[in-house]
């Protein structure tokens, strides 16, 4: 993405994040049990869903790769990845303050989605350990994107099962999401649309780093005219191929 | 692609009758788990929840040694170029293992079931009717670890840290299974009888079957090809 | 029409960041015996997978017993008899067990195991399983697996490495010139390697320092390459 319309992502993105977060705070209204801590809800279930979504991308992404053997799709893989790891400690901190505030624990079972997230969380976490195992940067890519794609498709599985295992004793907030009243829908939407771009602007910043990086090296083994590229660092960052 | 599969999963077998990588480890490694449980949690007639539990988790990590080991002979001597210049499908290879594992996972539990209820279960609920559906649990859950464990298995064994990749990627995997197969033996163990199973529970472990199977189909080429 | 066993075009195969075979181009006729040599690293052993089809090329063009690489691989894959550093036999298994299963993959005759371990001289340890054999006891087992099949093209990485001078006469109607396949070889031997071959590639860096028929080069140029 060109400099121009990074900064324009930029500066919709802060536009919408605090349009949607005045909104929470102020318009939006306030939850009779839990008072204002339940605002962390427009905060929490954005991120949790952007960073699902971000997953099940990443899975699309890794298709992509296998299908087209073009490392740019690894690269856009591994970063969305990435991108929705960040997004998925956000979601487990939220997660822990609001089940904090609202049932004076760090951590419930009952919660499904919650629970989920986790699973879904510690097996993105293996995602980075493992491109650092594999040496051989197109054999990376190649697992890389295998894994992806299981992931990806084990998400929405994951999700349907824990869902059914736990008891529903508790109905939380957003588990009626499907009929918020009107206020709180308008704040939530903006919200999750600020929080789309969010992710999205992550993303294209650490794409438009990781290609100039990519460049740069290609630049200088050309100036360098070294052919010997063995002393290349191991690392588990895609490599790009730039001619 | 048959006789491929055939060939592959006599290949394995052999193997495994020759050199006893695979099943005696597992055996011996759930047994050492249950007397560890019946230790740590101090019970020696234990029913419901906590039996299924108990089973669910022994067999789990008993499995995830199985498949620490599986492609452990064909990563030596570049075993798997042997394979890929043969003129077959790829997939061969995945059913042959998956196979394979499936079957030294029945012979597995005909070891640890036997020596689960002896050891820890209530000595009543041994019915006719709870053997019967443990069977049917184990069944459907053993072919999700069957496929998920050749599937990570072929993932780790290119790796460097190959025995660590295996559980880190396959218990978050796994975990519906674990759901499924907890849900489904806790009735089967209840302190009453066994009671009957929650179908809801047998279709979600099916499903779980039906997508890793399709997923590993389409993914396993990519995997062992260069 | 083109009775070439082997066309090359600008083959490239990347490694990493560095590319282990570079820009090779190369016309090898059926029948004939392509001799390769270089020192360690120069993309011997590459360029042999790639051409069993165990490498993806990843630029130029590759074509083998006239199929394109990689799209028609598979088509390529019963055709070509492999011998590389590894012996690709399960150690735990007798040397007739393993070619058994070879054969049954193949979809080659059982009784054609038994003439090739005869052929080798494993006759009397076929049923010992492969780790109580010595290297060169497997290395013959392993030319008879590379050969079970009746492969057109024949791809040997310095295939008499570990064997005495009997057993190389024993291998030799196999995989040697006399057995009347194509065949590509690599070498470190230059006066042995030249003889047996039509055409000769030397690789430096993955790249072709030298392409000519065999009996213009001279050992003392293949001497330059290690240089």
């Amino acid at each position: 993405m060109s400099g121009t319309r990074l900064r324009l992502l930029s500066v919709a993105t802060v536009i919408t994040l605090i349009a949607g977060y005045s909104l929470a705070a102020f318009y939006a209204p306030m939850d009779a049990d839990q008072g204002f801590i339940q605002k962390i809800f427009y905060l929490h279930v954005p991120m949790a869903i952007v960073a699902l979504c971000g997953f099940v991308l990443a899975g699309i992404f890794a298709i992509l790769q296998l299908r087209t053997d073009d490392s740019k799709w690894d690269l856009r893989s591994y970063v969305a990845i990435h991108v929705s790891i960040i997004l998925g400690v956000g979601v487990l901190i939220t997660g822990a303050i609001w089940a904090k505030a609202s049932w004076g624990h760090w951590w419930v079972w009952d919660e499904p989605t919650l629970v989920s997230f986790l699973i879904v969380f510690l097996l993105y976490g293996t995602y980075t350990p493992l491109r650092f195992s594999i040496e051989d940067r197109t054999k990376q890519a190649r697992y890389a994107s295998v894994f992806a794609i299981t992931a990806g498709a084990f998400v929405p599985l994951n999700f349907a099962a824990v869902r059914a295992a736990t008891a529903t004793v508790h109905p939380r907030t957003f588990d009626r999401t499907g009929n918020l009243p009107g206020k709180m829908a308008l704040a939530f939407l903006v919200c999750f649309v600020g929080m789309a771009f969010l992710y999205w602007l992550l993303f294209e910043y650490e794409i438009a780093h990781k290609t100039t990086v990519a460049r740069l090296r290609a630049l200088k083994r050309k100036l360098a005219d070294d052919d010997d590229g063995a002393r290349a660092r191991r690392s588990a960052a895609p490599e790009l191929q730039v001619s | 692609m048959r006789p491929a599969v055939s060939a592959l999963l006599r290949k394995e077998l052999r193997l495994e009758l020759r050199t006893f990588q695979v099943i005696p480890a597992m055996a011996l490694f759930s047994i050492t788990t249950l007397i560890v449980f019946h230790f740590s949690l101090d019970e020696d007639a234990i029913d419901g929840k906590l039996a299924a539990g108990v089973l669910t988790i022994t067999l789990l990590f008993s499995a995830i040694l199985g498949i620490n080991r599986l492609f452990v002979s064909d990563h030596e001597e570049d075993g798997f170029d042997g394979f890929l210049l043969a003129p077959v499908d790829r997939t061969a290879l995945l059913v042959a293992k998956a196979i394979a594992l499936f079957a030294f996972l029945v012979v597995l539990e005909v070891v640890a079931v036997p020596a689960f209820d002896v050891m820890l279960l209530d000595p009543e609920l041994l019915s006719a009717d709870a053997i019967g559906q443990t069977a049917l649990t184990l069944l459907l859950a053993n072919l999700a670890l069957a496929i998920v464990g050749t599937l990570v298995g072929a993932l780790a064994i290119q790796t460097r840290a190959r025995d660590l990749i295996v559980p880190l990627i396959a218990l978050p995997l796994l975990l519906p299974v674990v759901i499924g197969t907890a849900k489904l033996l806790a009735p089967t163990f209840a302190a009453a009888g066994a009671e009957a199973l929650p179908g809801r529970w047998l279709a979600i472990l099916a499903l779980y079957d039906l997508v890793f199977g399709l997923l590993a189909y389409a993914v396993f080429d990519f995997l062992i090809e260069d | 029409m083109t009775a070439a066993a082997i066309e090359l075009d600008g083959l490239t195969r990347r490694h990493g960041e560095r590319e282990a075979l570079s820009d090779v181009t190369l016309t090898l006729p059926a029948g004939a015996t392509l001799v390769v040599f270089g020192p360690n690293g120069a993309g011997k052993t590459t360029l042999l997978r790639v051409l069993a089809t165990l490498l993806r090329p990843h630029g130029g063009t590759a074509r083998v017993l006239g199929k394109e690489l990689p799209g028609e691989g598979w088509a390529v894959r019963g055709k070509v008899g492999f011998l590389g550093h590894a012996s690709l036999l399960y150690r735990d298994l007798t040397a007739r067990e393993n070619l058994r299963f070879h054969a049954r993959l193949h979809g080659v005759d059982a009784a054609r195991v038994d003439a090739l371990l005869d052929a080798v001289g494993l006759k009397s340890r076929a049923d010992d399983p492969v780790h109580t054999y010595s290297r060169g006891m497997v290395q013959r087992a392993a030319v008879a697996r590379a050969v079970l099949h009746d492969p057109e093209l024949l791809l040997l990485d310095e295939p008499t490495a570990n064997l005495d001078p009997r057993a190389v006469e024993v291998v030799e109607p196999l995989i040697g010139a006399a057995s009347g396949r194509t065949r590509v070889v690599t070498s470190h031997d230059p006066v042995g390697g030249l003889r047996d071959a039509d055409l000769a590639l030397g690789l430096r860096g993955g790249r072709a320092e030298l392409l000519a028929p065999a009996a213009q080069v001279t050992s003392a140029r293949i001497g330059e390459l290690y240089r």
